[in-house]
This record gives C-alpha cells, structure tokens and sequence, in this order.
C-alpha cells in the first residue's frame, strides 16, 4: 500500500473525536468513545458507520448477468429489481479473490459492493472475464457508504423519507429521496446482524445526510460507529472477514460458504469446487466459544486435549454482549461439531473452549 | 491528559510509583490506556518471581489487542491488583488510581535513574 486516502468525511470524524487509523488503504475512524460503548449502542440503539472506503462497481449492459454468474458462486440469475445477494469471487486456484454483495437494480443493471482492500484486484479479476460487452462503471470514488444499524436504526431514518422502510425487506433495496437529497439507495442489509441499513448517498450530499441522520438520531442517542466495533458486531455474528477468515488461500467451501456456491450453474474454478466437495471437505471455518478466561486472537493454535494442533484462529476478541472470549477458526473436521471440546493455545497456555454453532449473539434482522 | 510529576515513566508507556522504601506501584500511563481503549482483561502469573528489567510480567488485553507489560528494573514482583480480575476497566478510568497493576521490591534503586520525568515522557508521546 503506497499511499493513505482520505474518506470525503474525515473532517467530520476528527470533529467528533475519532481516532483514525490506516485500513484497507484509508485513513478510517477505528473508535470514538469506547469500542464496548460503540458497539452495545449499535445492539440497543442506533449507531452510525462512514464505511466509505467500500468499493462499488456499477455494470451494465445485455451481458452483465453472465458476467455475474461467470465470477460470483451465487445465483443472480434469482435476483429481482431492488434485490439483493450475498456473494463471492471464486478465484482459478480453490480459494476466494473477495466477498461481495450483488445488487440488481434494472434488468441488465447491477451494483457490486467489494471490500475496500480488493477494490484494484476485483475490477481486474472481473475485467479479465469481461469479453467486452459490459460497460463498468467504477463508482467507488464518487459515492459515500452509510450504515445505519440497530433496533432504532428505522425509527431514525424513517424521519427522513417517505419511502416507507419497515416494507423494505431484509436484502432488498430501493432508491429514492432521502433527507431531501435525489437517488439515493436504501439498502435493508449491514454487518452488524442489528438490522438496519446501507446508504449509498452521491459524495456532494454525503455530509448533509450524515448531519441530519445525526439530528434525526439525536432523540434515540444515536452515536457514531468506529470500525473496533463494527468487527466485534459482525463477529458476534459469525460473519466472515476478507483478509482475515477468507483469503485467496482459503477454501470457500471450508468457511461455510457453500450455502452461495450454487453449482446449477458454470463459473470460475466451479468444477475443482465441486470435486472439492465430493472428496469431503478437510477442515471447517467454525464459531468458538472459550470456557477458560481468555482472549483469543487471530493466528492462535488451537489444538485437542493430548495438545495436538488441529487449526488456527483466523478472528477473536472479547465478546462484548456475551463477556466471554470468541473466535472463528478452520479445525480438521473431525473437531467442527458444536459441542465439539477444543483448546486454543494462549500464551503457552491451553484454554479450554467449544465449538458452537454461529451467530454467536440472536440476530435482530 | 495526565501525567504526575511525581512519577516515573517509561518508553513502553508505563508509570512508576516509589511507595516506601524500595516497593514500587506499576501501572500504565493516561496515554496508553487511551491508545489501547477499552481494557478487558489484565493477566499477571509472574507475582513472587525475580525478574529482569524489561522482562514481560504480564499481559493487557484491550476489544481489539494485546499488548506485553514490562518490569521497569530488576525486582521481584510482589502483588496484582486482584481488583483487575473483575473490574479490567479499572485501568481505563483510574490509570494511576484504582487502576494500578503491580508492586514490585525494586532491587537497586539506582536502576529508575533511567526511567523518565513526566516532561520528558510528555516530549515522548507529542503531547
């Protein structure tokens, strides 16, 4: 990474008192008060995220959905106007080039939502696939990424706009007058599991939104949202992290996501994925819950009772709803069932912990 | 943010205290726990052991790290605020109150002619 980039808010975080740190290439805003306060407000109240350094690609054009299907294990083919899907890009080599979301906002138009780490290499992975007839479009400098999460997230909003919110469905989308400001996308999906939504708001208006979702949020205490506890939130959810829980090493079908790996359908490295699942998968990306007092990190050894090591931990940290250590880690599998006994290695200590199914904490979507 | 002029610090963002003749209070600077934020476990095994100086007595964990603390000088470790055990976020609102981490039996204490006045850890850390 060469050089820092700035969010178009930055200003306005440094006003509120954000600590900003490098991330994924940006200067970002990790906390403004307390990683634990930031992140019980997001699960109890509303909270709100600049997470503008997410990259969006807008496609178009008659053979954008083969496109689509060519790169992603999803099935757009099931996408409607105004829905949207969790996917990912297989890479040539059995692991996983990002996740990302899929949005279909018009027949032969999409929105593709991708990791701000990944931004230069997915536009070339998926250009690479591209036989010249979908035009793309990259729209990752131009827009501003909100999210607005957590149980009074709609009261919030709803203050704002008439496109009536409660009926925009989980993963779906619409577009509309928000805040007085023309075309922006309302998006009923986060990573917080706390319900809510995602704004793609033009980067001109981006400060005036923000300013009145703050105001509109004042009566619920709205506070805003670093990226310590946007990890802690989607990590209680057992949702995975690019960089982290998914690489271009990992195996997708060993981090569970076999559940968007549609194989009714042709695309990259589809036929080795398939094998892969016909042999039987060798480890599983699984949730962990520490029995022992401790704190789990990332690359941690976790092994059996005779101390025999059987996988990493690829994300931990101090649940802050459930006061307990909690990690996502790949075991053999033999070990991935819940219930399953395990010890993670801590500072040559071996804590006792379990395997258990994910979310860790009820989702409020 | 605070720096008492009547304690010792250190470049790994420690302070030290000299209660009574050689027995000495440790804990971690007003600056370091801001940088580390919310502190969610402290963890000391080492009470009773000789150490050396700049050896690692125990471990600060905060949501999103961990981080190693270092005896200032040679000593022995004598005490843990057990109080930590149960309430860690001691350290983030009392730094150098309730929020203290160890005594230590400093062996010589010639050895804190190299730790730092509170200006000279102030220059350190830009504030």
């Amino acid at each position: 990474m060469t050089e820092v980039r700035e969010v178009p808010l930055k200003h306005v975080h440094e006003a509120l008192g954000a600590k900003m740190i490098p991330f994924a290439g940006f200067n970002m805003p990790v906390r403004y008060s307390s990683d634990l306060e930031e992140h019980m407000t997001v699960r109890e109240g509303v909270g709100i995220f600049d997470v503008s350094h997410m990259g969006e690609f807008y496609l178009k054009g008659e053979g954008a959905l083969d496109l689509i299907q060519r790169v992603s294990a999803n099935d757009a083919s099931v996408l409607y106007n105004g829905k949207a899907q969790y996917s990912y890009l297989p890479n040539e080599s059995g692991g996983v080039v990002d996740d990302l979301l899929v949005y279909r906002i018009d027949e032969d138009e999409y929105m593709l939502v991708v990791n701000a780490s990944n931004i230069e290499k997915d536009w070339n992975h998926i250009q690479k696939y591209n036989t010249g007839k979908v035009e793309m479009v990259d729209w990752s400098d131009d827009l501003c990424l909100f999210a607005v999460q957590g149980p009074k997230a709609n009261a919030t909003l709803q203050k704002l706009t008439h496109i009536p919110l409660d009926n925009v469905e989980y993963y779906t989308f619409t577009k509309g007058t928000f805040a007085d400001v023309p075309n922006v996308i309302l998006s009923a999906t986060g990573y917080t599991g706390a319900g809510g939504f995602e704004l793609y708001v033009p980067k001109e208006t981006a400060e005036e939104v923000w300013n009145k979702i703050m105001e509109a949020g004042a009566e619920f205490e709205i506070k805003p949202i670093g990226l310590g506890a946007r990890d802690t939130l989607r990590l209680e959810m057992g949702y995975c992290l690019y960089g982290n829980d998914i690489t271009d090493q990992t195996s997708p079908l060993e981090a569970g996501l076999g559940w968007v790996t549609k194989f009714s359908k042709e695309f990259t490295n589809s036929e080795d994925l398939k094998a892969e699942k016909a042999a039987g998968l060798q480890n599983r990306l699984v949730g962990i819950e520490l029995i022992d007092r401790g704190i789990p990190r990332s690359h941690y050894v976790i092994c059996d009772a005779e101390g025999e090591k059987i996988g990493e931990i690829t994300s931990g940290s101090m649940s802050p709803s459930l006061k307990k250590g909690i990690a996502l880690g790949y075991v053999k599998k033999e070990f991935a069932k819940a219930g399953t006994e395990i010890y993670v290695e801590v500072r040559n200590k071996k804590l006792k912990a379990e395997v258990v199914k994910t979310p860790f904490v009820k989702a409020g979507v | 943010m605070e720096f008492p002029s009547e304690l010792k610090y250190t470049e790994e963002h420690e302070w030290i205290k000299i209660e009574d003749g050689n027995i000495a209070v440790i804990g971690i600077t007003e600056f370091a726990q801001s940088e580390l934020g919310d502190i969610v476990f402290v963890e000391v095994e080492t009470v009773d052991e000789e150490l050396e100086a700049n050896e690692v007595f125990g471990t600060i964990e905060a949501v999103k790290t961990v981080s190693d603390l270092f005896l200032p000088a040679n000593g022995k470790v004598l005490e843990f605020n057990e109080k930590l055990n149960d309430e860690p976020e001691l350290v983030n609102t009392d730094p150098y109150g309730d929020g203290w981490i160890i005594k230590m039996e400093i062996s010589d204490l010639a050895d804190l002619d190299s730790l730092l006045d509170s200006e000279t850890y102030k220059n350190q850390i830009g504030q």
